[in-house]
C-alpha cells in the first residue's frame, strides 16, 4: 500500500542579496533550485534510503516531506497519519532546558491531550523501548552521550505514534560502534512497530545496511531509483557508478577503487542538460543539450540509447 | 537540596572567588533592604506634616556646631530628616528603577523573540523602530513619553499618575538593548533541530517562541537587566532632578538632590550631598553586581 507519493517535486529558495542592495547595484533575484523534479513513491513498511553528496538536496527533500518547507511546484501526497522526524546532529535536536521526559512527552502532550499520569507512564515505555531506564527522564539532555540522546530523539518521535519516520543522517554524527547500535535500535523497532522509514544519508555502508530501496540524488535531481541489491550489485547510472566505485571494499576484490572525479557544481548555476554531464565519462552533445527523462527508473541518455548497460 | 544545588552552581564558585562581587552584592543588598525597611528604621516620617518643625529646619548634620542627634545626616528647608528622606527616596527610586526595568525586559523580549523567530517584514519593521529609537538619547524618549503623558493626561491627575508614567517613559526608553540581544541569539536558536523537531508536531509559532526559544536566549538578558536597573535609576534620577519626575510630595533620590540644589550656594550642603553620595553607591554597588554576572557568565572570560 503506497504511503507516500511525490510528483515533480521542486524547491527553490531566495538567496539574492537585499532587496536596496540588489536596486543599487541592479543584481537579478537570484534562486537556488535545491530539489529538482523528483517523484517517487513509498510503500507501507518498507525502508527508502535517499543517498547523494553533500548539497544535493537530500535533506531539504526530508524537510519537504515533514512539512517544514512547502514544495515551490510539484503535489506531494501522503496517505498516513503522522510523519515524525530524527535529526542528524543529537546535540541540536533536544532543547537543552528541557528534562528529557518533557521532551518525550510534547507530542503525546500536544497531539493527542492525553492525562498526565498516561502520559507519563506512556514516556516510561517509551524510553524503556528505546533501551534507556524511565528513570532517566528526570536527567537533562546534557547528562547523555551522543547515542543516547539519538535514543531519546527516538524516543520522541515514537510518542508521535508515526506512519512514517524519516530520519536526516541519524548516524553520521555518532562513533561508528554507536552507530550500529542505533541502526540494529531502529530496524528492531521497524520490525516490532510496521513503520515506514525513509532514510536520508551519504554513508553507502549504512544504506546498504538498512534500506529496502536506493535513491540516489544529484544537484537536487533523482538520478537512479532502485532495489538496495541490484543498486549495490548492479549500478547503471553513471554517477550512481562513480559513488559505488569510491566505496573502500573490504574484501580487496582486486577491483580499482576510482576516487569520485569533480565536484558537485555550483547549484546556483547548474549545467544545462543533465546535471551531471561535466563530471561524466560517457557525455556526449545530447547530454549538454538535453534534459534526461527518468526511464525505468535511470536518468540518463547513455543509458536510454544502449550505449551503457 | 535546593540551597545545596545552588551553593553547588558554578555560578555560585565563581561568586566566592570574587571579594569584588560578594561586596557589591552584599552592599546592594543593604541598600535594598534599607529601602524597604524605611518606614520601620527611619528616624522620622518625612511625608508626615504633623511631625515636622520648622523650628528643626537647616539643621547641619549631628557632628557639626549646631547638629542635633536627632537629624544625623542633618535636616531640609522644611525640617525634614535627611537620612529619612534618603531613606524613602531610595524606595521610590529602586521602585521605579526596578518596574520600568520590568517593562522594558517584557517590551524588549518579546519584540527581539517576535522579529527574530518570525524573520521577514516584521522583523524589518521591529529592527527598524529600534534603529531610530536608537539614534535618539534614551533620555530624550524618556522626556518625549512624559512630555505627551503630561500634556494628555488631566492636571489634577498627575501627581497621582507621575510615578506610572516615569516607569512607562523610561521602560519604553530601554526596550531596544533587550530586543537587540534577544533577537540575535533567537536567530541561532531558530536554526536548531529541536525549534524544528516542535514544527514537526504541528507546535504554533507562540507557542514554540514562548517554550523553547525564550529559555534559552534568556541568559544574557539577566546581565543586560541587571545593568539595566543602575542605568533605571540613574535616568529616573535625571529626569526627577529636570522636574519632570516624581513630585516633590514624594521624592525620590534625584528629587532630593533638585531640591538640594537650591541651597548649594547658600551653605546648606547637606540637604544634596547626602542624596547624591546615597545614589552613587546604589548605583555602584548594582552596576558592579551587574558587571560581575556578565563577567561571570561569559564564557570567553574565564
Amino acid at each position: 500500500m503506497t504511503l507516500l507519493e511525490l510528483d515533480g517535486v521542486t524547491r527553490d529558495f531566495d538567496v539574492s542579496r537585499r532587496w536596496l542592495n540588489r536596486l543599487l547595484e541592479g543584481e537579478p533575484r537570484r534562486l537556488l533550485r535545491a530539489v529538482d523534479g523528483v517523484s517517487f513513491s513509498l510503500e507501507r513498511g518498507e525502508t527508502l534510503a535517499l543517498v547523494g553528496e553533500s548539497g544535493s538536496g537530500k535533506s531539504t527533500l526530508a524537510r519537504l516531506i515533514a512539512g517544514l518547507y512547502r514544495p515551490t511546484q510539484g503535489r506531494i501526497a501522503f496517505h498516513g497519519k503522522r510523519v515524525q522526524m530524527i535529526f542528524q546532529d543529537p546535540y541540536a535536536s533536544l532543547n537543552p532546558r528541557w528534562r528529557v521526559r518533557e521532551i518525550v512527552a510534547e507530542p503525546i502532550r500536544v497531539l493527542f491531550r492525553r492525562s498526565t499520569a498516561e502520559t507519563c507512564s506512556k514516556v516510561g515505555e517509551l524510553l524503556l523501548q528505546v533501551g534507556l531506564s524511565p528513570e532517566d527522564g528526570e536527567k537533562y539532555p546534557h547528562q547523555f552521550s551522543g547515542g543516547q540522546r539519538q535514543r531519546i530523539s527516538i524516543a520522541r518521535a515514537l510518542a508521535g505514534e508515526p506512519d512514517l519516520l524519516i530520519c536526516d543522517e541519524p548516524t553520521s554524527a555518532l562513533d561508528v560502534s554507536v552507530q550500529a547500535q542505533i541502526l540494529n535500535l531502529m530496524s528492531e523497532l521497524q520490525r516490532r512497530l510496521s513503520l515506514t522509514y525513509l532514510f536520508i544519508s551519504h554513508n553507502l555502508a549504512v544504506v546498504s545496511q538498512v534500506a529496502d530501496r536506493v535513491g540516489v540524488l544529484y544537484l537536487g535531481r533523482l538520478v537512479e531509483l532502485a532495489s538496495a541489491s541490484e543498486l549495490f550489485t548492479r549500478p547503471r547510472h553513471p554517477y550512481t557508478r562513480m559513488l559505488m566505485d569510491a566505496v573502500p571494499d573490504i574484501e580487496i576484490s582486486g577491483r580499482a577503487r576510482t576516487p569520485v572525479a569533480g565536484e558537485v557544481p555550483n547549484p546556483l548555476a547548474p549545467p544545462s542538460g543533465c546535471a551531471f554531464h561535466p563530471r561524466c565519462p560517457y557525455a556526449y552533445d545530447r547530454c549538454v543539450a538535453e534534459r534526461p527523462p527518468s526511464l525505468d527508473r535511470v536518468a540518463c541518455h547513455a543509458i536510454e540509447e544502449g550505449r551503457i548497460s | 537540596m535546593f540551597l545545596k544545588r545552588a551553593w553547588d552552581h558554578e555560578l555560585a564558585w565563581h561568586f566566592r572567588r570574587s571579594p569584588v562581587a560578594i561586596a557589591a552584592a552584599l552592599l546592594t543588598l543593604a541598600c535594598v533592604g534599607a529601602a524597604l525597611l524605611a518606614p520601620w528604621i527611619a528616624p522620622q516620617d518625612p511625608f508626615n506634616v504633623a511631625v515636622l518643625d520648622l523650628n528643626e529646619a537647616f539643621l547641619p548634620p549631628a557632628w557639626l556646631p549646631g547638629g542635633k542627634a536627632a537629624f544625623l545626616l542633618g535636616s531640609d528647608n522644611q525640617g525634614r530628616d535627611i537620612l529619612s528622606t534618603i531613606l524613602y527616596g531610595a524606595r521610590i527610586s529602586l521602585g521605579v528603577g526596578l518596574a520600568s526595568v520590568a517593562l522594558a525586559l517584557v517590551l524588549g523580549v518579546s519584540a527581539g523573540l517576535a522579529a527574530g523567530y518570525l524573520g521577514g517584514r516584521t522583523d524589518a519593521l521591529i529592527m527598524r523602530i529600534a534603529d531610530v529609537q536608537l539614534s535618539f538619547p534614551a533620555i530624550l524618549i524618556a522626556l518625549l513619553v512624559d512630555g505627551v503623558a503630561r500634556v494628555a493626561l488631566p492636571a489634577s491627575s498627575q501627581d497621582r499618575i507621575a510615578i506610572p508614567v516615569l516607569v512607562l517613559s523610561i521602560g519604553f526608553a530601554g526596550w531596544v538593548q533587550y530586543a537587540r540581544a534577544v533577537r540575535g541569539s533567537t536567530l541561532v536558536e531558530r536554526q536548531k533541530e529541536y525549534v524544528q523537531a516542535a514544527r514537526v508536531i504541528g507546535r504554533s509559532p507562540l507557542a514554540i517562541m514562548a517554550e523553547h526559544v525564550l529559555p534559552n536566549v534568556l541568559g544574557p538578558v539577566l546581565v543586560i537587566a541587571t545593568i539595566h536597573i543602575a542605568t533605571a535609576i540613574i535616568t529616573e534620577a535625571t529626569l526627577s532632578f529636570l522636574g519632570v519626575g516624581v513630585p516633590a510630595t514624594q521624592p525620590s533620590l534625584g528629587t532630593l538632590i533638585r531640591v538640594g540644589n537650591e541651597f548649594l550656594y547658600s551653605g546648606e550642603w547637606w540637604i544634596t550631598v547626602f542624596p547624591g553620595a546615597a545614589l552613587v553607591v546604589l548605583v555602584l554597588s548594582v552596576n558592579l553586581v551587574g558587571d560581575w554576572l556578565r563577567d561571570a557568565l561569559n564564557p570567553r572570560l574565564r
